[in-house]
């Protein structure tokens, strides 16, 4: 392998740094520049972006699942017997695992991983954690910016892993061209959280530890629902997957492969009624409305409140001496004039 | 720009006494830091190669078998055959006063054993690692 | 009512007195501090009088030895007809050397023996496997076939030494070498007497010794209580310990409860799956404690376990036989109460610790040796421990009288509240459809891990206190003797199995394994075909990895 420690890291992150050499050690599948600078992304290091804008040209190959599901419903074990199943086919394999932080200190336990150590030393598999940083769509940004990094790399799949709540976890599953949603029986708000997004954004709904109670009732009610939302000619009506992994190894592994054989579909699916050109038309205005945010919005905000204009901004808006209209007019004239966004 | 420190707290070996591991996990989340948890029963190489994908800043592993004497120094070296030599390497668990040279030598930054208070553990941490 | 109500009046006059006594005193002179609370931060009141037990019913919740419930002890002559079994925990290095301990500790009065397995052994891999690197005879001896099980009992009478082994996931595998030692030796299998470990739920919970999903764990322990059931008839084929939960760092409450649930859980797995009737296995479910360093606490949780698990089973289960409703317990005392520092005062600690496991009614006890918790133990420190045992048998008196601490205000209160508090995670758990589910949704993982973080808080802040950690710290350091495993008998211990492996009949081998790969497919009781795969000399590494295939493998969750 490349020693390129040092040179990754005094190059990530700096001005004057050869983003073009970095970007293609890590087109050459280099691992540690690569996380590195997945890293310095997430930390939002602004001469990372230019790294990227290096590697974009080498992007667009990589298939992305997302998987999502509640706390608890297994779906660690199911990405990571999709990693295995995808190795067994000799794809380049990449897991993304999204895990929150803690809202009082900041920081985060990201214990997916633990899930997929059997991986850990395989070099064609690339896992990374992820945590969410509270941070108001950067997560969905990082991801982002995180895909393309593994997909020059010269991944074949890419997985997605998310807690399923909440609008930030939906826009992360949004790069996803595949969405698996796991469901366990028992857990009881399971169709609760359905009805209140993911029933959106699923394509394949899984019933992991099937045979346990309640297996059918929650088959059944799903099934209802997904009735419910109607059903158009050629339209992929997502199906119901049931997976068990007590006391029966074969059929377990019957039930990865089924889960493999409809993603495939799926995707096929997305190709033959061109809904992957529309999802990745759509992903496209995500990206550029969330670098327009973050490029724009994002530095603005950021001096403003350095300078503490933003504080009296808020206070004049309180004591009604201003309204946010007028403010944000002269922020705009201020800002785009001097060309400082 | 606020860089988190990331940590991978680590239990190479057979043993499965993760009460340290877990507590100190905790801790640094309190502490505000990401941790990334590898579970118990790691080979080196496992923890090495995860360490590189997770772009942590510090391995902390933890060992109440023995076998600390080659797990530790094994995670050090993987790393550096990696280039990776700037991820530091913390251990703890059961580990006898003689062979903390051995270890230190070997290239293991720091070892706590029981008794040291977690703060004093985040204050090393904050003292000695940092983001570059 | 537990007593008459005159005496009961004169009770509360009295303590009414007292309290208005206290309370000018303490406005005077504040007590050191505000709250006093057992080591699991069970708060304990300034004092307990007759009202604390007052609606205790004598024959319902005390009664006397060997009479339900039990709380006083199973035996009606306690320890006057024999004491409890010093049994010490040991293991060590090669199979040859433990044997060697072994002989040292039976003749210095030990009567029961205890095996302490390596890391690769406990969780079924051989010696020259590339995962078990670094750690062989490392935390106990190491064992890969038959032929190093033989050389482990060389010399041991097995008809009339009982012995423990501490194997979980491969439990099936070591019971069975032992089933085949004694078969070669000419002891009939209803001779051996001895206990298996084989709790695998508390693996899950807390020590994390694990290999199979909880599931076909269950299952293959059913397959052993069944085997033993009917044809080893004197073996304790299942150990259902708590004491791994409470070095987890879980609450003496937690530890209770967690443990008399995976007893449910088996109770009720083993009716389910093999169709036995309660009383025909449950005479033979043993258990095994921790004793903390909070003595009264250990103490009530001992005699708590008694009384909730005799009605469980009566009550519960409708088990008829009273040897059912006993719940037999090994004791050892709390290794995670020892510290490095200052490693003598670990004598005074085990001391006490042992004493509460003798208060509280053990049957059976292991002593830590102060030096365990930096290392295996010297044969010195062993010594001392053992007559730590010996000096609370036949020096102290403690044995003179059964359960003298019964009837103590304190003692029976914080008896009753244990067990009440137990009894809500008992039922919390049944709620969630049973350990085996209340495990996969981590709540166990999660309570303990609660306790012991904010357990560790407490120690930060002072608020708990370890002599030689966080007060009384000492500038010298106490050096002792450690004793260090050559790293030399790893390559040793992988050159004799490369021999076995070269001398044994590969077919018969393969035959065997195959013929247990298909028992476990069709779930047929694994026991008889692990017996034969053993004799062909298979190792514990081709058994484990044929469970592993057919049952999966579990890895750790990693909750928090």
């Amino acid at each position: 392998m490349e020693n390129t420690s040092r040179s990754t890291r005094e190059c990530s992150g700096k001005e004057g740094c050869d983003h073009v050499e970095l970007a293609k050690r890590i087109i050459n599948g280099n691992i540690r520049a690569a996380s590195r600078l997945i890293r310095d992304l997430e930390d939002d290091v602004l001469q990372a972006k230019e790294t990227l804008k290096h590697i974009y040209p080498h992007t667009g190959r990589a298939q992305v699942i997302g998987i999502t599901g509640s706390p608890g419903a297994g779906k660690s074990t199911i990405t990571d017997e999709l990693v295995s199943a995808f190795r067994e086919k000799e794809n380049k394999v990449a897991v993304l695992a999204v895990d929150p932080s803690s809202p009082f200190s900041g920081g985060a336990i990201l214990g997916d991983r633990i899930r997929m150590q059997r991986h850990a030393s395989d070099p064609d598999v690339f896992i990374r954690s992820l945590a969410t940083r509270g941070a108001l769509g950067g997560l969905s940004n990082a991801v982002g910016s995180a895909i393309h990094i593994l997909d020059a790399m010269g991944k074949d799949r890419i997985l997605v892993e998310t807690v399923g709540v909440g609008q930030q976890e939906v826009d992360v599953i949004n790069h996803a061209h595949t969405v698996i949603v796991v469901l366990v029986p028992g857990m009881g708000d399971d169709i609760q959280a359905i009805k209140a997004g993911i029933m959106e954004v699923a394509d394949i709904f899984v019933i992991n530890k099937a045979h346990r109670d309640g297996t059918r009732r929650l088959q059944k009610e799903l099934l209802s629902l997904l009735d419910l939302k109607g059903e158009c000619p050629g339209e992929w009506k997502p199906p119901v997957i049931l997976v068990d992994d007590v006391l029966n190894k074969d059929t377990f592994n019957e039930n990865i492969a089924t889960l493999c054989r409809t993603i495939e579909d799926h995707h096929q699916h997305l190709v033959r009624t061109r809904l992957l050109e529309k999802k990745l038309e759509k992903k496209a205005v995500v990206e550029i409305l969330g670098v327009l945010r973050s490029s724009i919005l994002g530095p603005i905000v950021k001096e403003l409140q350095a300078t503490g204009e933003f504080d009296d901004m808020v206070s004049r808006v309180m004591k009604r001496q201003n309204d946010p209209y007028t403010l944000v007019e002269e922020v705009k004239g201020n800002f785009l004039r001097n060309g400082k966004g | 720009m606020e860089r988190k420190i990331r940590i991978m707290v680590a239990k190479p070996g057979l043993d499965g006494h993760d009460r340290g591991a877990r507590i100190l996990a905790r801790c640094f989340r309190d502490a505000g830091f990401e941790v990334i948890y590898t579970g118990c029963h790691q080979t080196p190489e496992q923890i090495a190669s995860a360490a590189i994908q997770e772009d942590v800043d510090l391995v902390g592993l933890s060992c109440l078998s023995g076998a600390h004497k080659y797990l530790f120094p094994k995670v050090v070296e993987l790393l550096k055959e990696q280039g990776a030599e700037d991820i530091a390497v913390i251990g703890g668990g059961i580990i006898p006063e003689q062979d903390f040279d051995l270890l230190y030598k070997a290239g293991v930054k720091e070892v706590f054993t029981p008794g040291r208070s977690l703060e004093s553990i985040v204050d090393w941490i904050r003292e000695n690692i940092s983001v570059q | 009512m537990y007593f008459p109500k005159d005496l009961l009046d004169k009770s509360k006059a009295l303590t009414k007195k007292w309290e208005d006594q206290v309370k000018r005193l303490t406005q005077k002179n504040a007590d050191q501090k505000q709250r006093w609370s057992t080591v699991s931060d069970l708060e304990i009141k300034r004092l307990y009088t007759p009202e604390d037990i007052e609606h205790m019913d004598f024959e319902r919740d005390v009664s006397v030895p060997g009479e339900f419930p039990f709380l006083r002890g199973n035996q009606p002559t306690g320890y006057r007809g024999r004491y409890w079994t010093f049994r010490m925990f040991s293991g060590m290095g090669t199979a040859k050397e433990t044997n060697k301990r072994w002989h040292m500790l039976l003749k210095e009065g030990q009567t029961g023996l205890s095996t302490a397995f390596d890391f690769p052994t406990l969780m079924g891999y051989d010696t020259d496997s590339p995962i078990a690197r670094g750690e062989c005879g490392k935390c106990g001896v190491a064992i890969d076939t038959l032929e190093d099980f033989l050389q482990l009992v060389d010399g041991i009478p097995l008809d009339q030494i009982t012995t423990s082994m501490t194997i979980n996931p491969p439990a099936t595998v070591l019971w069975a070498m032992y089933c085949a030692a004694a078969e070669l030796k000419g002891v009939g299998l209803d001779k051996i007497g001895g206990t298996i470990q084989n709790d695998m739920l508390k693996e899950f919970i807390a020590q994390k010794t694990f290999m199979c999903p909880p599931e076909p764990s269950v299952k293959l322990i059913c397959d052993t209580i069944e085997f033993g059931t009917k044809f080893v008839p004197r073996w304790n084929t299942v150990s259902i310990s708590g004491y791994h939960i409470r070095e987890a760092g879980s609450t003496a409450v937690q530890e209770l409860a967690f443990t008399l649930r995976d007893g449910v859980e088996y109770v009720e797995s083993t009716i389910k799956q093999k169709g036995l009737d309660v009383d025909d296995f449950a005479p033979r479910l043993s258990f095994f404690f921790n004793s903390h360093i909070d003595f009264f606490e250990e103490i009530c949780k001992m005699r708590a376990a008694r009384r909730i698990w005799a009605r469980i089973m009566r009550d519960r289960f409708k088990a008829k036989n009273p040897r059912s409703w006993w719940m037999r317990f090994h004791t050892q005392t709390a290794g995670c109460s020892l510290t490095a520092q200052q490693p003598y005062n670990n004598v005074v600690r085990t001391a006490v610790e042992a004493l509460a496991a003798v208060l509280g009614g053990t049957q059976s006890l292991h002593t830590n040796s102060l030096d365990e918790v930096l290392c295996l133990p010297s044969e010195h420190a062993v010594e001392i421990a053992l007559r730590t045992q010996q000096i609370i048998a036949e020096e102290t008196g403690a044995a003179n009288t059964i359960d003298p601490l019964a009837g103590s205000y304190f003692v029976e209160s914080l008896t009753n509240t244990m067990e009440e508090k137990a009894c809500e995670y008992i039922e919390k758990i049944d709620d969630m459809g049973g350990m085996v589910s209340a495990i996969e949704k981590g709540f166990p993982q999660m309570e303990i891990a609660d306790a012991a973080y904010h357990y560790q808080r407490q120690i930060d802040r002072g608020e708990k206190v370890m002599v030689g950690v966080n007060k009384y710290v000492g500038e010298e350091k106490s050096l002792i003797p450690l004793v260090e495993i050559d790293e030399k008998i790893e390559e040793e211990q992988t050159k004799s199995l490369q021999a076995v492996k070269r001398k044994r009949n590969g077919k018969l081998v393969v035959e065997s394994l195959n013929s247990l790969k298909k028992a476990c497919r069709e779930g047929e009781n694994v026991m008889p075909y692990c017996i034969e795969a053993v004799k062909n000399l298979a190792t514990v590494q081709e058994i484990c990895d044929v469970y592993r295939e057919v049952y999966g493998e579990y890895h750790d969750p990693g909750l928090f």
